[in-house]
């Protein structure tokens, strides 16, 4: 009983994914009436794509964008969330409670004039302005805070008395003690940068600057793809896999990552 | 050796601190002086009084905006609540190849809204679409799933659940997990049935998820973006315009800098309040 509940929610949940990869290689006239295999394959909605669309340029600039906010995220967070955490100092309460803040605070409120500041630091087609805002990240900060909070102190004293500077404790000592949340907060921000597409939209105009999700979206309301669905399945299946693939690989960190986030909102 | 040691915490908090300053206090700040002004960010800016107040409060299509978000999340929360519920608790028995099932309703939870709303544009369209084939399959007529003004926004909010529900399944599993056995062990001895068990001890006893999914969903339906954007433009006739794409369209196509500040406020104020009152009936519960 549970099985056939489940199987046929299963199948809700799967097949549309499963639909976009076979209409994507398969001829443009078969797609209108496909369901479960067409008559012949063809890469040929692939071809039209490099040919209409800068794609491996925006997978590239993707991969930087993603990977740089990533690091970023992770070295500042960590260095924040240390202080917060295991450093006693006048307004440490206050900073907590305005990360806090920040985070409750919607994004409408902010989203015109940060537009601003980037047209004003003339970062508008920039690689800065798509990754500079995001370098930090208040979620990352109050979990790494949590996280160093159960690392004891008497591992950061005796690093001390070995010579550490507070640098070389954060790095070389709790990173190595911290990778569940390295892992969970590595997971998040590279998915939803990688995902990102209302600033890009925003800040980039240049085609060669733009993320996958920003040209794959402007490709499907344009007129370039010029309503051969074909090429449209095959820029989302492009802008679907990388993040498809690590999550088939690393799956239960996925799940709990995205979880943890949930639960801390 | 002291000073350095006192001045090493601000040190390291001091990125926070600048981008606080620079991208979240005086963008709060700035986007209020907006409200009063008038600017394509080209001219010199231009005050104009609470003009962008007044206009507001007579803008057919923010209105539009607001009552296209109620009518989503109308739909989009107890369809969320009620199906993630479902499959959480058949998830809950001890079955076999349950990490396999969890696993494919967290696929579209990852994948990218770019992609899940260009595949269900297909699904919804009216022609060809999935959707569509299955009722003239049955001897139904066709429904304008994203052309009809009525059914436009609830096809993008059953969308929306498909793509969300897998994390509050995560959620509602978690919170499931809490109530303790000996609570279903007391009831079983009384002889209660499955229905009893589900209304008297676990929804009480996740209440606190319910309420937390809620809060999520409403930020979530105020955050609506790429779904109108790429699917029907916001039409039609604004049926689906959300608050972000109506921002989006004033500022960013139109370029009136002062009145998209007004209505990011607006809607800003909006969420906080609703999350405020939500927030009010947990404690209250509680």
């Amino acid at each position: 009983m549970f099985y056939i509940a489940l199987t046929i929610c299963a199948v809700i949940f799967v097949y549309p994914f499963y639909w976009m990869v076979i209409a994507s290689i398969a001829p443009e006239n078969e797609i209108g009436s496909l369901t479960i295999m067409p008559t012949s394959l063809t890469l040929s909605s692939y071809a039209q794509m490099v040919d209409k669309i800068p794609i491996g340029g925006a997978f590239i600039n993707s991969l930087i964008v993603a990977s740089s906010i990533t690091i970023g995220v992770l070295i500042f967070g960590s260095m924040i969330g240390y202080a917060l955490s295991k450093l006693v100092f006048k307004g440490r309460d206050l900073i907590f409670y305005i990360i806090i803040f920040t985070m409750t605070l919607p994004f409408q409120i902010t989203l015109i004039p940060q537009y601003i500041i980037m047209v004003k630091f003339g970062w508008i087609d920039t690689y800065y302005a798509l990754i500079v805002p995001y370098l930090i990240n208040a979620l990352s900060i109050i979990m790494f805070r949590q996280y160093f909070k159960s690392i004891p102190d008497s591992l950061i004293d005796a690093a001390r008395l070995d010579g550490c500077n507070e640098l070389q404790i954060i790095f070389r000592i709790l990173w190595p003690n911290s990778m569940p949340a390295i892992i969970t907060i590595g997971i998040i921000t590279f998915m939803a940068s990688w995902n990102e597409v209302l600033w890009p939209l925003i800040v980039i105009r240049d085609e060669s600057l733009m993320t996958m999700p920003q040209l794959v979206t402007l490709f499907a309301v344009g007129g370039r793809a010029e309503s051969q669905l074909g090429v449209k399945l095959a820029s989302a299946v492009m802008l679907a896999l990388p993040i498809v693939l690590a999550y088939l690989f690393f799956q239960k960190y996925f799940i709990q990552s995205m979880a943890s986030t949930g639960i801390k909102e | 050796m002291i000073t350095r040691k006192k001045i090493l915490p601000y040190l390291l908090v001091s990125p926070y601190i600048v981008h606080f300053l620079l991208f979240v206090a005086f963008p709060v700040v700035f986007s209020i002086v907006l409200t009063f002004h008038k600017w394509n960010i080209i001219a010199p800016m231009e005050y104009t009084g609470l003009n962008n107040y007044v206009r507001l409060f007579n803008d057919k299509t923010f209105i539009k905006s607001m009552g296209n978000t109620l009518i989503f999340l109308l739909f989009h929360i107890p369809l969320q609540i009620i199906v993630a519920l479902f499959l959480a608790e058949i998830l809950n028995q001890k079955l076999k190849l349950r990490g396999v099932f969890r696993g494919a309703f967290f696929l579209p939870v990852i994948v990218s809204g770019v992609v899940v709303t260009i595949l269900w544009q297909q699904l919804y369209g009216f022609d060809t679409g999935l959707f569509n084939r299955l009722l003239t399959g049955v001897g139904l007529s066709k429904v304008g799933w994203l052309t009809d003004p009525s059914i436009a926004m609830v096809s993008i909010a059953v969308m929306a659940t498909w793509k969300n529900v897998g994390l509050y399944i995560i959620l509602f599993l978690v919170g499931l997990q809490t109530v303790p056995a000996q609570y279903y062990e007391a009831a079983d001895l009384e002889g209660a049935n499955h229905w009893q068990k589900f209304f008297k001890i676990t929804l009480p006893m996740i209440n606190p998820t319910i309420f937390m999914v809620v809060i999520l969903s409403t930020i979530g339906g105020f955050s609506l973006f790429i779904e109108p954007y790429i699917m029907t433009g916001g039409g039609p006739l604004n049926s689906t315009v959300s608050a972000v794409l109506y921002i989006y369209k004033q500022g960013f196509f139109y370029y009136h800098m002062g009145y998209a500040a007004t209505l990011g406020l607006f809607f800003a104020l909006i969420i906080l309040a609703v999350v405020v009152i939500q927030k009010k009936f947990i404690e209250k519960d509680h």
